[in-house]
């Protein structure tokens, strides 16, 4: 999949995250901002990774601020944000697993 | 047959709202309803969508019924709606705004669709209708007996009232509505739910209601806060009295059947059989929520 528009998903309230995608020649990036980044940055880190790997998204930029989110939220939020942005036809189910 | 799951407080939650849909389950409803349609608003259903169905599949969610308030499946929403749900393991889909069984027909049949598509046991999905208008209220009967998959009907008051070219009072406007979805429940077998009470500071309203709908035969309510569930359970609970006679009844028809006699009898008097069966629902609900207080 890739990312063919700036698009966000998400909030700065309390156990939400904020997620803004963006189109981009270069390899991806992804930047990640947490209130618990010392507790849970490695796992917020792997989440991030993992959901974006699912959805085939390899070039592009992706700011994460995260605010107490569990790791569905932070997987539901990527999704959005990058189905919103991104170039697709038909949804695939099982990758959003 | 009618189920003995009890069904007291399905409690309404926005699918838009992460922080409620992680910690919802701490409040302890018989039922939690992840609402995607009217608590959601027009730019957020794709995102409330993506939260219910990862929401779902949270391990706090498997003792407790799961409900998913799909939008209209005549809407773009419904059908992306209905596979987030069915994929995501919901227990129950709540359809809205249902007006004829053919309503219902079409929701089971794309049910049917979606779990063999994901590998879900055909069947496993259990389905709700919202009754919302006159015509859901003059096809009650038919509605509630479109489906096997039906675990209840509930009367929608909001959408009801504005049909009726009414507005919500003191109850009388719904008179007719909630006698006629109850009985509609009664003869397909299934449970009956009745409107939210929205006045969240009103509670003399609320529990005057309750015991109306309770008396009525309901077997529970939607709620809209998580104040009103112990109001609500505790309103349904039996007094100690009513206990006492149910342990009482039980325990004669369990020594009846030990001796393999047909009737039961209690202090010299016959005991018919739904009298055994309401003595033993009434120590069902004593045991979920204890004697009245």
């Amino acid at each position: 999949m890739k990312i063919i528009k700036d698009a966000m998903a998400g909030t700065l309230e309390s156990s939400d995250v904020l997620v803004k995608v963006s189109p981009s020649d270069g390899p991806l990036e992804v930047v990640v901002k947490s209130e618990v980044e010392r507790q849970f940055g490695e796992q917020i880190r792997r989440v991030v990774a993992d959901t974006l790997a699912r959805l085939t998204i390899n070039e592009g930029v992706v700011i994460v601020e995260d605010k107490g989110a569990l790791d569905c939220t932070i997987r539901a939020r990527l999704q959005a944000a990058v189905l919103r942005g991104g170039a697709v036809e038909g949804l695939d189910w099982s990758i959003l697993q | 047959m009618t189920s003995t799951k009890l069904r007291r407080s399905m409690l309404f939650l926005p699918g838009s709202n992460p922080a409620m849909l992680s910690t919802a389950f701490v409040y302890r409803p018989d039922s939690i309803m992840f609402d995607l349609e009217d608590a959601v608003s027009l730019r957020e259903k794709d995102t409330a969508r993506l939260l219910v169905f990862h929401a779902l599949q949270l391990p706090v969610y498997r003792d407790i019924e799961t409900v998913v308030r799909i939008n209209p499946l005549s809407t773009s929403f419904g059908p992306l709606d209905l596979e987030a749900a069915v994929r995501g393991g919901a227990d129950v889909i709540r359809l809205p705004k249902t007006d004829t069984a053919e309503d219902v027909e079409q929701l089971e049949a794309a049910v049917v669709r979606i779990e063999q598509q994901c590998g879900r046991e055909v069947g496993s999905t259990k389905l709700m209708a919202a009754i919302e208008s006159a015509s859901g209220v003059v096809n009650a009967v038919a509605i509630a007996q479109a489906s096997k998959r039906l675990i209840g009907i509930a009367l929608a008051g909001f959408d009801y009232v504005i049909d009726m070219q009414t507005s919500r009072g003191d109850g009388t406007e719904l008179f007719y509505a909630r006698c006629a979805v109850l009985h509609a429940a009664r003869v397909a077998k299934i449970d009956a739910f009745d409107v939210v009470f929205s006045d969240l500071n009103d509670e003399e309203g609320f529990l005057k209601e309750v015991e109306l709908i309770r008396r009525l035969g309901f077997n529970g309510k939607s709620l809209i806060n998580p104040r009103q569930i112990e109001l609500l359970h505790n309103a349904y609970a039996p007094t100690q009295k009513e206990v006492d006679y149910a342990r009482r009844v039980v325990a004669a028809a369990t020594k009846a059947e030990e001796d393999g006699l047909g009737v039961v009898s209690l202090n010299g008097k016959m005991v018919d059989a739904p009298v055994v069966a309401h003595a033993q629902r009434v120590l069902r609900i004593a045991a979920a929520s204890g004697v009245r207080k």
